[in-house]
């Protein structure tokens, strides 16, 4: 398996799990808040442990991959890393999208010559199995209305849409990578 | 709705009242009870029910006062002491 590759998926983590964690006290109802949140932070889990598989091949560190690159060295989808807060609807229209798409994904690393990388996928295919539990859920009971429809339409072209950032990127990455940048080469 | 969940620690320990969660359905009710209580590792089991399938009784009638069927109405040190003595197997204390 190839580090880009990696790296790209680790990306779409990083970044939907900051997408969705700004739905912490905010999302529809409290039980809901916990869980969403509690799914933003696997997506984090799960980008943290691809970039460390990554970094220990490229003789660097997850946190350098995560934090201290330039935006436009970020291989993330158009589609994780648009602001849709305060849209519940198309928060979950992305979030059933990505996790359809991911699930493909994950199962063909699971399929990886590369045992270190098969174990970690099949690790995180058992929390995602969860996440597209609660995506399904939250589908069948938006299935019908005509806003989570439209949002399912306007987003299906953008799943892996890697051509380029979107015009909020620039804004997530300056928020993200501010500590890290605040004090020069400082170790944390 | 409003949905009761009790949790287990260990096996084959007593499901003890946990908390409760709201959701829409049984889905979304499993999904948000295992979120909250058992995520830390802190249960082995859930049960989670809705709030109307629990039936509460409040009213317990004593009208005569029969302390024999509470524990703190039988004081059974006293008793034994009396049961030893007829039988002559009485300690000295």
């Amino acid at each position: 398996m190839n580090a880009q590759a990696l790296l790209e998926i680790a990306d779409d983590e990083l970044i939907l799990g900051w997408r969705n964690s700004e739905w912490t006290g905010i999302a529809p109802f409290l039980e809901e808040d916990v869980a969403f949140s509690s799914i933003a932070q696997n997506e984090i889990g799960h980008a943290r442990a691809l970039y460390q598989l990554v970094a220990a091949e490229l003789g660097t560190t997850a946190d350098e991959l995560a934090f201290d690159r330039k935006p436009e060295e970020y291989r993330c989808s158009r589609f994780v890393e648009l602001r849709l807060v305060p849209d519940w609807a198309k928060t979950i229209a992305r979030h059933y999208l990505y996790e359809q798409a991911d699930e493909r994904r994950i199962r063909e690393l699971m399929e990886s010559d590369d045992p270190e990388v098969a174990g970690l996928a099949a690790k995180i295919d058992r929390e995602e199995a969860y996440h597209r539990m609660h995506a399904q859920m939250w589908f069948d009971r938006l299935k019908d209305e005509p806003r989570f429809v439209e949002a399912l339409e306007e987003l299906q072209p953008l799943v892996d849409e890697r051509d380029g950032h979107a015009p909020e990127f620039a804004e997530l990455w300056r928020e993200m990578t501010e500590v890290r940048r605040s004090v020069a080469g400082a170790t944390w | 709705m409003i949905w009761e969940v009790f949790r287990q620690e260990r096996k084959g320990q007593a499901f003890a009242h946990a908390g409760s969660v709201e959701a829409p359905d049984r889905d979304f009710a499993d999904w948000y009870a295992r979120e909250e209580f058992g995520r830390r590792g802190e249960s082995v089991a859930l049960w989670v029910v809705p709030r109307e399938a629990v039936h509460e009784i409040d009213d317990f009638i004593d009208e005569l006062e029969r302390n024999y069927h509470r524990v703190d109405g039988y004081p059974l040190k006293e008793k034994l002491k009396e049961a030893r003595e007829r039988a002559g197997t009485a300690r000295d204390r």
